[in-house]
C-alpha cells in the first residue's frame, strides 16, 4: 500500500475547521475591540461574544446566563471544582473517579492536602464507574462528585445521567468534564443532570487555549481568579474574542454533524478493532459497547509503546501511549492501571483516536503497517516467548 | 525529540536478536520505568566474538543496545567493562535528559554478562585444579 501520512491522534487534539478560522479571523484583525470598551469596536466584539455564548448554550441544551468562557479544558475544571470547594471553607467531602484527566484528579488531591475528604471511586476492568460504590461513599458531608462523561485514554463513556440523577435527589452538586465527550456524543446538560459541564474547543475542530464552563442556574461558585468583571467575575480578564467564536463555530457545526459522525467514526472504529484484534496477543482496552465513536486503545502484549509510536511516525502514521517510557514520569497510564492492566500490558498500550478527517483507506493504511511493526519489535523484545 | 543517529539505530537495529550458543547472558532492568533488556556474549581468547541484544524498551533503550553491541565488539573484556552508560549516551550524539536511565539498561546488562561469564569461569578452573 501506497505510504501516507495519517494523523490518528483526535484524542490529543484536532485540526482547527476552516469555517472556524474563517470566522475567528475578522476578530484578530479588524475586529478587535475589547469587549468591554463603551465605544463601538468594544460593542462589535461585546456582540460576538454574546452571540458565541447563544451559540454553546443551543448546543448543550443550556441557557446563556449559564455560559462562562475559559482558557480551556484544565481551567474550566479548576474553576468549577476549586470554586465549589471554596465556598465550603475546607469543611467537606468530595467524589472523583480513578480515571479521570489530571486536571480533575490533581486537583481533588490539592484539597485533599488543604483538608477535605476526598473519595477516589474505582473502576471496573471495562473503565465504568461503578454506581453501588457511588452510592456506599456518599456521606452526609458530600457536595460534589466529579465524574467525566467520556474518558480520554480508553474512551468509556460513563453513566453520567444516572449520577447526576442520584446526586440531585441527594442534594450534591455533579461536575462532569466532558471534553472528550463534546463532538462525539450528544451533550445534554439537562439529560446528563450535572451542574457543571467541562469543555474544550481544541477537541472538537476549534482553536486550542479555549473552553467553557457551564454552571446551573442558582449554583454558587467562589472565583478561583480575581482580576475584572469578565465572565461576570468568574473567569476576569480580557477575553479571548476569536477564540470565542470559533468556539462557537465549532461547535454549532459539530452538533449540526453529529449523528453523521457519530456513524462515520464507529464504523471506522470497529473496522480499526477488527482488525487489530486479528493480530497474535492483543487485547482491547476499554469498554466493548460503551465507547466513544472515535477511541480505539488496545495493548500488544511484549512491546513497548515507544518503540511502537515512533515505528508509527517513521511509516507516517500519528498516534499515542500509555506506556511509562512516553509518560515524561515515567509511569504508565493511572487509567489503565486503575483499569487492573499489569505493567507490561499498560506499557504495550497504544491508543488510535479517530477523527473528522479520517477514512477508511487510513484505516487500511493503518492495519497494513502495523503487524510487520509489531513483529519486528517482538522478535527484539527481551520477553517474547522466540 | 530523537536526533538521526538515535533513529537511526532505532529503525535498523545492529546485532538485534537471540544467540542460542552465547557463552554469557546479562540481564538488566530499570526499575523507572519497567523495562528489561538482554545481552548475549560470544567470547573467543578474552574478546567479544559476537554479541546479540534483546530489549523490551523505548527507542533510546532499543538504540542504546544497537549502538553498544557496534562499540564492544571486536573489543578485550577489560576495554567492555570499562565502557560507561554516558559513554553509550554520547556515541548516540546526545539523549533527552528523561531518556539517559535508559542507556544505563544496555551498559548494565553488558556489565551483568561479563561478571556472569568471569564467574563461570573462574568455577570451571576450580574445577580443572580440584583433584
Ligand atoms: C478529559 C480531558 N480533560 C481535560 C483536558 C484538558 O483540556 P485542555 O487541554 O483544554 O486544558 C483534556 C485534554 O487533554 C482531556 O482529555
Ligand atoms: S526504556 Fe523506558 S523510558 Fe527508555
Amino acid at each position: 500500500m501506497e505510504s501516507r501520512q495519517v494523523y490518528m491522534d483526535h484524542g490529543a487534539t484536532t485540526p482547527l475547521r476552516e469555517e472556524a478560522l474563517e470566522a475567528m479571523m475578522p476578530y484578530l484583525q479588524d475586529k478587535y475591540g475589547n469587549p468591554s470598551s463603551i465605544h463601538s469596536a468594544g460593542r462589535e466584539a461585546r456582540k460576538a461574544v454574546d452571540e458565541a455564548r447563544e451559540k454553546v448554550a443551543r448546543a448543550l441544551g443550556a441557557e446563556p446566563a449559564e455560559i462562562f468562557f475559559t482558557g480551556g479544558g484544565t481551567e474550566s475544571n479548576n474553576i468549577a471544582i476549586r470554586g465549589a470547594a471554596r465556598l465550603k471553607k475546607g469543611r467537606g467531602h468530595l467524589i472523583t473517579s480513578a480515571i479521570e484527566h489530571h486536571a480533575v484528579l490533581d486537583v481533588c488531591k490539592d484539597l485533599e492536602q488543604d483538608g477535605f475528604k476526598v473519595t477516589v471511586l474505582p473502576v471496573d476492568s471495562h473503565g465504568l464507574v461503578e454506581l453501588r460504590a457511588l452510592e456506599q461513599a456518599l456521606g452526609p458531608e458530600t457536595f460534589l462528585i466529579s465524574i467525566m462523561t467520556a474518558n480520554n485514554e480508553v474512551g468509556t463513556v460513563e453513566p453520567i445521567g444516572e449520577i447526576g440523577a442520584l446526586a440531585r435527589e441527594r442534594g450534591i452538586l455533579v461536575h462532569t468534564d466532558a471534553v472528550q465527550a463534546v463532538g462525539q456524543l450528544p451533550v445534554d446538560v439537562k439529560k446528563l443532570n450535572v451542574d457543571f459541564l467541562t469543555l474544550s474547543a481544541h477537541k472538537f475542530n476549534g482553536p486550542k487555549g479555549i473552553g467553557a464552563l457551564y454552571v446551573r442556574k442558582g449554583i454558587a461558585v467562589s472565583p478561583v481568579f480575581r482580576g475584572g468583571g469578565q465572565e461576570r467575575k468568574l473567569r476576569p480578564g480580557t477575553e479571548n474574542v476569536a477564540g470565542i467564536v470559533g468556539l462557537a463555530r465549532a461547535l454549532e457545526l459539530a452538533v449540526a454533524e453529529l449523528p453523521q459522525k457519530t456513524d462515520h467514526l464507529t464504523q471506522l472504529r470497529d473496522r480499526l478493532i477488527a482488525g487489530l484484534l486479528r493480530i497474535d496477543d492483543v487485547t482491547l482496552n476499554g469498554h466493548p459497547t460503551l465507547r466513544l465513536p472515535g477511541n480505539v486503545n488496545v495493548s500488544f502484549n511484549y512491546i513497548e509503546g515507544e518503540s511502537l509510536l515512533l515505528s508509527l511516525d517513521l511509516q507516517g502514521v500519528a498516534a499515542s501511549s500509555g506506556s511509562a517510557c512516553t509518560s515524561g514520569s515515567l509511569d504508565p497510564s493511572h487509567v489503565l492501571m486503575a483499569m487492573g492492566l499489569d505493567h507490561q500490558h499498560a506499557h504495550g498500550s497504544l491508543r488510535l483516536s479517530l477523527g473528522r478527517g479520517n477514512t477508511v483507506e487510513d484505516v487500511d493504511y493503518v492495519l497494513s503497517v502495523i503487524p510487520p511493526i509489531v513483529q519486528r519489535l517482538r522478535k527484539m523484545s527481551a520477553l517474547y516467548p522466540q | 525529540m530523537y536526533n538521526d543517529k538515535v533513529i537511526d539505530h532505532f529503525s535498523n537495529p545492529r546485532n538485534a536478536g537471540e544467540m542460542p550458543d552465547a557463552d554469557a547472558v546479562g540481564e538488566s532492568g530499570s526499575f523507572k520505568c519497567g523495562d528489561t533488556m538482554k545481552i548475549f556474549l560470544k567470547i573467543n581468547g578474552g574478546k567479544i566474538a559476537d554479541i546479540k541484544f534483546q530489549t523490551f524498551g523505548c527507542g533510546a533503550a532499543i538504540a542504546s543496545s544497537s549502538i553498544l553491541t557496534e562499540m564492544v565488539m571486536g573489543k578485550s573484556l577489560e576495554e567492555a567493562v570499562r565502557i560507561t552508560n554516558r559513554d553509550v549516551a554520547d556515541e548516540l550524539g546526545g539523549l533527552p535528559p528523561l531518556k539517559l536511565h535508559c542507556s544505563n539498561l544496555a551498559a548494565d546488562a553488558l556489565h551483568d554478562a561479563i561478571q556472569k561469564y568471569r564467574a563461570a569461569q573462574r568455577k570451571d578452573k576450580g574445577k580443572a585444579l580440584a583433584p
